[in-house]
């Protein structure tokens, strides 16, 4: 069973020092999708999406299972490449963007040493490494088992680690691919949370999940994909009051109780 | 069977007394070959890396090649090494031919493949979890090989005992390139195979038990880390 952690609200908290030099100044940049297509062996995983994500609501990316939306993501953090149409950042420069996967990936090294790794990548200088790291893992609840393995952690833990090495690095946007899809009712909680309190701290949010109730509890704007196609992009609150396709509303109506 | 009996006891003694001529037979075995495995080590693991995350054009006859090479027969190193240090050789001038050095160097060609290919598994197996994460946080290829070496480190030291158990084992590279100098370059396995011949069996047995002793141990040792380090959850 998981610890729940409680988590200070980001907003109300006071950044310490370290966290506040390398946190997002300025709002975060706005991805642009123009006809983005992947395909793989003849096979078309991501057909023609175009589509914006500016302001500064968070973006959930939901569908369910095999609609493409890790391959979707995959493309918009850089690591795949799209076999067709163009993706952009604006304004166009280097993002600094983080992503969590659905699987936590954890190094096998102290906690303390995941996310001082990261920060090394990053080019943080190693002086300045430990006590980012310290903070970050405050954050998300973890700074206690600093010093623990990390392929020791039980998998809501190590989820929320994932999260602090990603929040540790200051990133203008941060990719959540189905982060709590392995997680008990109180990680997910957490998680949610953290999620929240990361976006409260000026970061570019973009989500996905196939859980209706996740969506309703952390969606500004709904990106709905079924088989690799956007059908909509809408914000949220109309999109659980009217959806605009047949899909969607066939999606909705599927719900359980 | 009474001599049987009576070489057993010998060998006992020799070992209880520590028998001076036995310990150094045994000690510069050692050292020759944690040289052999500390060099193949040093050359293998990070090319076992490089190959397991980096493609590149011969990638794949490099990975088959190494495969092969980890069941080279050990009288073939000691010709080849032999070759490069005879006194007509494109080493001979360094005069390495007959002395511990020039064991070192075919224990180390022994045990290189062996370490290069487990240790390109034990990284590959590694970076099919991490690759996402790596690239997503930035890290080139020359930052995936450390981190993926100091990761897999239980694995590495257990690909290294495997190496170690090879080359503490073999007689034909030592034989060949050492010249089995009593004193100078004999090692357990040229020994007892030496004194075997001669008829002396209370030392050859002896050095088979210290032999045998280690052999289990390593492997013991290999056993308990494997164990140590089955995942956690997920
Ligand atoms: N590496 C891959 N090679 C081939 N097909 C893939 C690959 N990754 C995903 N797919 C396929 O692409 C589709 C979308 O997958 P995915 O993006 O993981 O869906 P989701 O995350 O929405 O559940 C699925 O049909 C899946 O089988
Ligand atoms: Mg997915």
């Amino acid at each position: 069973m998981e610890r729940d952690v409680s988590l200070p609200a980001a907003s109300h908290r006071p950044a310490p020092e370290a966290a506040q030099a390398a946190a997002p100044l300025s709002p975060p940049p706005a991805l642009v999708l123009e006809r983005l297509g992947y395909a793989r062996a003849g096979q078309v995983i991501i057909d023609d999406v175009s589509v914006v994500l500016n302001g500064t609501a968070r973006t959930l990316i939901l569908g369910p299972n095999g609609a493409g939306k890790s391959v979707l993501m995959r493309l918009c953090h850089g690591l795949l490449v799209p076999t067709s149409g163009s993706l952009r950042w604006e304004p166009a420069r280097p993002v600094r963007q983080a992503m969590v996967f659905q699987r936590p990936v954890v190094l096998r090294r102290s906690v303390l040493a995941n996310v001082t790794y990261a920060l090394h990548l990053a080019g943080v200088p190693r002086r300045r490494r430990r006590a980012q790291a310290f903070d970050a893992l405050e954050r998300v609840g973890l700074a206690g088992l600093a010093s623990r393995a990390a392929d020791l952690l039980s998998g809501g833990e190590r989820q929320r680690l994932a999260l602090a090495r990603a929040w540790a690095l200051a990133p203008e946007v941060l990719f959540l691919d189905e982060p709590t899809a392995n997680l008990d009712p109180a990680s997910t909680a957490a998680v949610e949370r953290i999620a929240m309190a990361i976006h409260a701290a000026g970061t570019r949010i973009v989500m996905s999940t196939h859980n209706l109730g996740q969506a309703r509890r952390l969606a500004g704007d709904i990106v709905f994909i079924d088989q690799g196609r956007v059908i909509e992009h809408v914000p949220a609150p109309r999109f659980f009051a009217a959806p605009g396709s047949m899909n969607a509303r066939r999606y909705l109506e599927a719900e359980l109780p | 069977m009474n001599d049987i009996g009576l070489a057993l006891r010998q060998a006992l003694s020799m070992l209880v007394t520590l028998d001076p001529s036995l310990v150094g037979v045994v000690l510069l075995s050692l050292q020759v070959s944690l040289g052999a495995v500390l060099i193949a080590a040093i050359a293998g693991a990070p090319l076992g890396a490089v190959l397991a995350i980096c493609h590149f054009p011969g990638r794949r006859p490099l990975v088959v090649i190494f495969n092969a090479l980890m069941g080279l027969p050990p009288v073939m190193v000691g010709l080849f090494v032999y070759v490069l240090l005879s006194r007509a050789g494109p080493l001979g001038p360094l005069g390495l031919l007959f002395t511990p050095r020039a064991m070192v160097i075919a224990q180390a060609l022994l045990v290189w493949p062996i370490v290069v290919a487990l240790s390109r598994q034990a990284v590959e197996d590694l970076w099919i979890e991490y690759a996402e994460a790596l690239r997503s946080l930035g890290a080139r290829w020359w930052h995936a090989v450390p981190t993926l070496l100091w990761d897999a480190r239980h694995a590495l030291i257990t690909v290294l005992l495997a190496g170690f158990g090879r080359a503490i084992a073999e007689v034909g590279a030592v034989m060949i390139v050492g010249g089995n100098i009593d004193g100078v370059t004999r090692v357990m396995t040229t020994s007892i195979a030496l004194e075997t011949s001669k008829g002396n069996l209370a030392f050859a047995m002896a050095l088979g038990f210290v032999l045998l002793a280690l052999v289990v141990l390593l492997n013991a040792l290999a056993f308990t880390i494997r164990q140590r380090t089955m995942p956690h959850g997920t």
